[in-house]
């Protein structure tokens, strides 16, 4: 097996944590893939999207578009920006049946991270090892609009030496949602003050998610209170060894 | 309106009254979650299909029904009132007081009255209006709007009630809720006796029937239609539905998704005034179908579907944001999800325009609504039309310049890697920069990643 995959890093792992692109790039790599990155990607526009510039978010979209033409599969290390590419390009290009048809041919071929392990890959046990206790925190978009919930669950059970612990909340919010946070910047952090409590009482070290902007989130909260909780992607723990 | 943000720190940094939001939502949630599981209820996704398919039939053809309805509830011997404004609904209630010298009225719960500041109105004429419903008579005698849809005193602990009956009916301090309850009960039993006129709200106009339907727990909204001679039954039109047996449907989801309660205590069916070979109801009955702005509503095929909206409130109670600031810092009466959606629609885009913003997008409000509302995607549209407003007011330079900046940087791919290459330097200034600066008050900056991924796979690129 030599499979061609590209990655799209998402705009907040490249420059925030790359160390999960990283991760993706390893772990696909192991799994024999060949990985390609095409290096004139930027975002995938949901920042604008999500604020209403919709004219802006749509020259952004185009740009992806042409970037990820001749991708066979692309592999999204966020269950918000595959969402945006998948489900709400389609709305951005409502009046532009070309842009449209486009968006539509590239929606089977966009995949987030854990479900092109299960559904292409086909593999639950990566091979990793991590040692301790885990909660898995559900980020909205990949629970509400991909309807992911099980899958990177499976993948956490399979890692050895990983003890996976349910907080009581899990499909509750972080409070992140991209410019809200600045927006409301308060009820932002009330919310992931509230998330943090749900995680503290599993008694997990890690919290893992398949979004690294919830994570960034969770993560100032966590170190604003000075807590001992690390925040990691699913990715890293499954690149782990 | 701006954002209340002052009100919004004060809520945040309460801790008893988030102990109380989170404690009842939270309530609401897991005895909701309880009646619509697929063991309970196989059907409820059907159901919801269901709901929103009739929901949207008729409000597709709202004038058909509501002339049925009308000619329906005439035959009855009732009387139906088309009122364009609250203020329409509120006189004549005054003309029927003042013409039959009338001077106290029972109200059962209706958010379509408080909508209208119906009370408000006709105490300045001097017409004394009644809340009968517990929690809005609690509100009432502490002169408050409710605070949530269904649970108007969510906001409230026992000891707050004993406080209000304390103060506003001189009664010693009692906090345990029964002792409380039969308080109350004592003093609206007798103001049922002497009320001229019951109002109330509906819940469900049936169009085919002439019916009015209304769901409740207390039982104070059938003594509310039934004691004084006169009911006068306040709804908006898109409250009607085209054949009792859709309430099949509704009334299967509306006590599940409110307080998850597979059936209300009470559901009442009323067509029109008591009859000769009746011994209960009153003598005259009318319908006042208000519009107060919901025809506006009509004309965008996507955005009416708000319209659709049954006042169960489970969208309130599982959304973090209302969670949190509660329902008192949204601007109108309708708070939470379907507050923020309507509240522009009803108003206006150009009023309130914080309030589509005012949302993280989770979404866990479209997954609970049980008339399918896309509670998110309207969101989105109405932020799309606020910054449309802005921009032609010219009012949102700073954030269009950054938008149309960001849009411009992430379509050169190499100017983008050139200031991601930058980020380091950028990282550090982030509290100190405007709109950052609050952001950061909530939470550490994360550090900067030595090399973005673009430079990491050059790098490795170039080694191998």
């Amino acid at each position: 097996m030599n499979t061609r995959v590209s990655l799209f890093v998402t705009c907040i792992v490249d420059q925030v944590f790359p160390q999960v692109g990283i991760a993706i790039t390893q772990v696909l790599e192991r799994l024999g893939y060949q990985v390609d990155f095409p290096s004139a990607q930027t975002c995938c526009g949901q920042p604008a999207f999500n604020s209403g510039y919709t004219d802006e978010a749509r020259s952004i979209a185009r740009h992806f578009l042409d970037v990820f033409r001749d991708s066979e599969h692309i592999i999204v290390p966020s269950g918000s920006c595959t969402s945006m590419i998948s489900h709400h390009f389609a709305d951005i290009f409502q009046h532009d049946p070309q842009l449209l048809a486009a968006a539509h041919a590239l929606e089977p071929r966009v995949w987030e991270f854990s479900r092109f392990l299960l559904e292409v890959a086909r593999v639950e046990d990566v091979g990793a090892r991590f040692d301790g206790v885990v909660t898995y925190h559900d980020s909205c978009h990949a629970l509400r609009e991909l309807r992911i919930k099980s899958g990177p669950r499976t993948l956490l059970t399979k890692v050895q030496g990983l003890t996976l612990a349910e907080m009581s909340a899990a499909e509750e919010c972080c409070g992140f949602g991209g410019t809200f946070s600045i927006k409301f910047p308060e009820v932002s952090g009330a919310m992931g003050r509230t998330k943090i409590e749900a995680i503290q009482k599993t008694g997990a070290s890690t919290v893992v998610s398949i979004d690294s902007s919830c994570l960034m989130q969770l993560q100032g909260v966590i170190d604003r209170a000075g807590l001992p909780i690390r925040t990691m992607h699913l990715a890293e723990v499954l690149a782990a060894q | 309106m701006k954002v209340p943000e002052t009100e919004i720190q004060q809520a945040i940094n309460d801790p008893r009254l988030q102990l109380a939001i989170y404690t009842a939502t939270g309530r609401l949630i897991d005895h909701r979650a309880g009646v619509v599981s697929a063991e309970a209820l196989p059907d409820y996704q059907a159901l919801r299909d269901e709901a929103h398919a009739i929901k949207k039939h008729t409000i597709e053809n709202l004038d058909y029904y509501l002339e049925q309805l009308e000619s329906n509830v005439v035959a009855h011997g009732g009387k139906v009132v088309f009122c364009r404004t609250g203020e329409e609904a509120a006189d004549f209630v005054l003309n029927l007081a003042k013409e039959r010298d009338l001077h106290m009225l029972v109200k059962s719960k209706s958010m379509t009255s408080e909508e209208i500041h119906f009370n408000e109105r006709l105490e300045k004429h001097h017409l004394e209006a009644i809340e009968t419903d517990l929690g809005e008579y609690i509100l009432q005698l502490a002169h408050q709007r409710p605070y949530h849809i269904v649970a108007p005193a969510l906001h409230l602990t026992r000891y707050d009630v004993a406080d209000v009956f304390t103060k506003e009916l001189g009664v010693e301090n009692e906090v345990a809720i029964e002792k409380q309850t039969k308080l109350a009960r004592k003093v609206l039993r007798q103001k049922f006796l002497e009320a001229g006129i019951g109002v109330s709200g509906a819940n469900f106009l049936i169009a085919d029937s002439g019916a009015i339907v209304i769901v409740e727990n207390e039982g104070n909204a059938r003594l509310t239609t039934s004691t004084p001679k006169i009911h006068i039954a306040i709804a908006g039109i898109e409250k009607v539905i085209p054949r009792a047996q859709d309430l099949a449907v509704f009334l299967n989801l509306l006590g599940r998704s409110a307080t998850g309660q597979p059936l209300t205590v009470y559901t009442s069916f009323l067509s029109g005034p008591r009859r000769e070979s009746e011994i209960d109801g009153p003598d005259e009955f009318y319908l006042l179908l208000l519009d107060n702005g919901r025809t506006n509503l009509l004309a965008d095929p996507e955005k009416r579907q708000s319209l659709f909206c049954i006042r169960c409130g489970a969208c309130l109670n599982h959304c973090p944001v209302y969670r949190k600031i509660g329902g008192h810092n949204y601007p109108w009466v309708y708070s939470g999800p379907i507050g923020a959606i309507i509240t522009p629609q009803f108003h206006g885009i150009n009023q309130d325009t914080w309030l589509p913003f005012a949302s993280s997008l989770c979404g866990a409000c479209a997954e609970v609504c049980p008339v399918k509302i896309e509670i998110p995607k309207l969101l989105l549209k109405l932020r799309e039309e606020v910054t449309e407003v802005k921009r032609r007011q010219c009012s949102d330079g700073l954030e269009r310049f950054a938008f149309q900046l960001f849009a411009w940087v992430a379509t050169h791919p190499k100017i983008y890697r050139f200031l991601a290459n930058l980020g380091s330097i950028f990282f550090p200034l982030v509290p100190h920069i405007g709109p950052l600066k609050k952001w950061a008050s909530q939470r550490s900056v994360p550090e900067p990643a030595k090399q973005s991924f673009h430079a990491w796979w050059a790098s490795r690129k170039g080694s191998s």
